[in-house]
């Protein structure tokens, strides 16, 4: 199986990473590179066993529903590229 | 008089504790060092001398008072991976080149309360994804031993500051090997714990079912009472294991009568450098001297774990990484479109090359109609390697093989070729799969196989073992280092 220059763009738009004409060519030589080299595990039986998530069994945690948080919006908000009345500013998205 | 800059935890903490030499002056000692070597080396992204300043006056104070711990004002260094309040955090990435946190990891928390006092914040692979400290956007860190060669990764920064004696000792992360990989090129000793022995909560998250931090040092005794500050239940992490903190400390004198120690021959097959292979053979015979016995153990699917590894770790990592969007905080584009635009050139940007393609691997193999044929079936091998590691469990107390199948690299070597890069965590990256602790510590010097002329580097034993037992490689690496030296030789430069 090996991407083509479609799969590329479609790939870069889903991860929100703007490539460019070279990078899109460096990008699907690397990456089928890769999945060439992850290509082996679909030979490998794994009928019945079930997927691992994760590294150790343990089942989530709940914790009370109280507020455990103080408020230190603008301490959080002074590393924001650009903010205005306590909120995050971003290009107009309706018109 | 106490020699500082080689002296051991314990050894500076007592130094400490009879007043021949105060905290205050310990940092001191460790900053200026670090001033005059870390231009060549640059293991450090950031030192803030005033910061660590007041840090080591606290520590004297408390050390005055009689409220101190065995940690109080020993020197470290953090990984810039951890979150450290009022400190610039990057994680090696133009990112979060503007990133100054504002609040503690846990593990930065947790030293800090023990009154450890901090040196800096230290270069690493971007977003830890390297083997080489190569990806880092500030610059490769370089190899104390021979600074045409790396310190491995991603916690070279942790590796190389330590070897060069900038730092008595360092944090560092491990996702695939890269508390392991580095500790064996730079001679050495690191330890990850079992996965949710040590909380995640403000370790910048690369993979975040393999992610586990760990003490970095000189050697055994040393990472044990680090870890021993490091570990513990933190209701932060919701990964994070409720169970009663082991002693990693009382056990360390045991004698290894009766160890046994399970060699999987898939890790003594072709492709380790020879002089790595003799090394490991002759730390191996020293074991049985003290008493431990061999016995060989299999673990059929280890083959499968890096390509697992890179179809798991990409896909943790593209979703991880989706935070990183230019709004809250990080880089954003100077010029853009709109709001999508902005996105896709603030990442294009503040991303490196090696991030960007385990991002869109990641995004590959979790995208409609490639997911179960990718993910869902690494995580089936996942599971088939850690039952591996259970079965080889019931004939052995620890593993033992090489950390890495060659000694350092030179720079340049693999940085084109992501697989050859990937490859060099052949040995370590199934105990991240599984989930187990792995420790590595010197035990040798070789010369590299395609370099015989180059001078001699060091070489890692690696030691894996069962859930749970730190305590149990720890004593074993530091019985090991009670009869060798490996652990106290110093980079020729560096003295």
């Amino acid at each position: 199986m090996s991407l083509s220059p479609e799969d590329i763009v479609r790939i870069a738009r889903l991860a929100r990473i703007e490539l460019s004409e070279t990078g899109r060519k460096t990008t699907r030589e690397q990456l089928n590179g890769i999945l060439g080299f992850i290509e082996q595990l679909q030979a490998v039986d794994t009928q019945g066993v079930a997927p691992m998530s994760h590294a150790v069994d343990v089942v989530q945690r709940l914790r009370p529903d109280l507020v455990s948080e103080s408020d230190r919006r603008s301490d959080y908000q002074a590393l924001a590229p650009e903010v205005e009345a306590g909120l995050y500013l971003v290009p107009k998205v309706i018109e | 008089m106490t020699d500082f800059l080689n002296a051991s935890l314990r050894q500076l903490s007592g130094a400490l504790e009879t007043k021949d030499i105060s905290a205050v002056e310990l940092a001191s000692l460790f900053l200026d060092r670090i001033d005059r070597l870390n231009p060549e080396l640059n293991a450090f992204i950031t030192t803030n001398r005033e910061a660590t300043m007041e840090m080591a006056r606290n520590a004297d104070r408390r050390l005055a008072s009689g409220s101190a711990g065995p940690l109080t004002g020993v020197p470290l260094a953090h990984k810039d991976i951890f979150c450290t309040r009022g400190w610039l955090t990057t994680a090696g990435s133009r990112m979060l080149s503007n990133f100054v946190s504002p609040y503690d990891a846990h593990v930065v928390e947790q030293l800090a309360t023990a009154g450890m006092v901090t040196l800096g914040k230290l270069n690493m692979d971007e977003f830890a994804m390297g083997s080489s400290n190569e990806t880092s956007y500030y610059g490769p860190v370089k190899n104390p031993w021979d600074v045409t060669r790396v310190p491995g990764g991603s916690s070279g920064g942790s590796a190389a500051a330590i070897a060069a004696r900038l730092a008595p000792a360092a944090t560092g992360t491990d996702t695939g090997g890269s508390i392991r990989q580095p500790a064996a090129l730079c001679g050495l000793t690191g330890l990850k714990p079992t996965y949710g022995v040590v909380s995640r909560y403000g370790m910048v998250a690369f993979a975040s079912s393999l992610d586990q931090a760990g003490p970095m040092a000189k050697s055994a005794e040393d990472c044990a009472l680090l870890l021993d500050a490091m570990a513990g239940f933190d209701p932060r992490d919701s990964t994070s294991l409720e169970r009663p903190k082991d002693d990693y400390i009382v056990g360390l004198d045991q004698p290894l009568t009766g160890l046994r120690i399970g060699l999987p021959q898939e890790f003594f097959g072709d492709g380790m450098d020879a002089g790595v292979r003799e090394a490991v053979e002759a730390a191996l015979a020293e074991y049985r001297r003290l008493g431990a016995t061999t016995v060989d153990v299999r673990l059929p699917n280890s083959s499968l774990s890096v390509p697992a590894y890179y179809v798991i770790a990409p896909a943790e990592a593209s979703s991880n990484l989706s935070r990183f969007d230019g709004v809250r905080y990080g880089h954003r584009a100077a010029d853009y479109g709109d709001l999508n635009d902005m996105y896709c050139k603030s990442r294009a940007e503040g991303f490196g090359a090696e991030v960007q393609r385990r991002i869109l691997i990641g995004t590959y193999v979790l995208s409609h109609g490639y997911y179960d044929a990718y993910y869902i079936q690494a995580q089936k091998i996942r599971r088939l390697i850690a039952a591996d590691f259970a079965e080889a469990f019931k004939a052995c107390d620890v593993i033992m093989g090489p950390t890495s199948p060659s000694v350092a690299f030179a720079f340049g070597a693999k940085s084109q070729d992501p697989i050859q890069m990937y490859l060099s965590d052949i040995y370590t990256i199934s105990t991240n799969l599984a989930g187990l602790p792995g420790m590595s510590l010197p035990c040798g010097m070789a010369t590299p196989d395609n370099d015989p002329s180059n001078q001699a580097m060091p070489v890692g034993l690696q030691i894996i073992g069962s859930w749970f037992g730190e305590a149990k490689m720890l004593n074993a690496a530091h019985q090991y280092q009670q009869v060798t030296d490996w652990h106290l030789r110093l980079p020729e430069g560096m003295k």
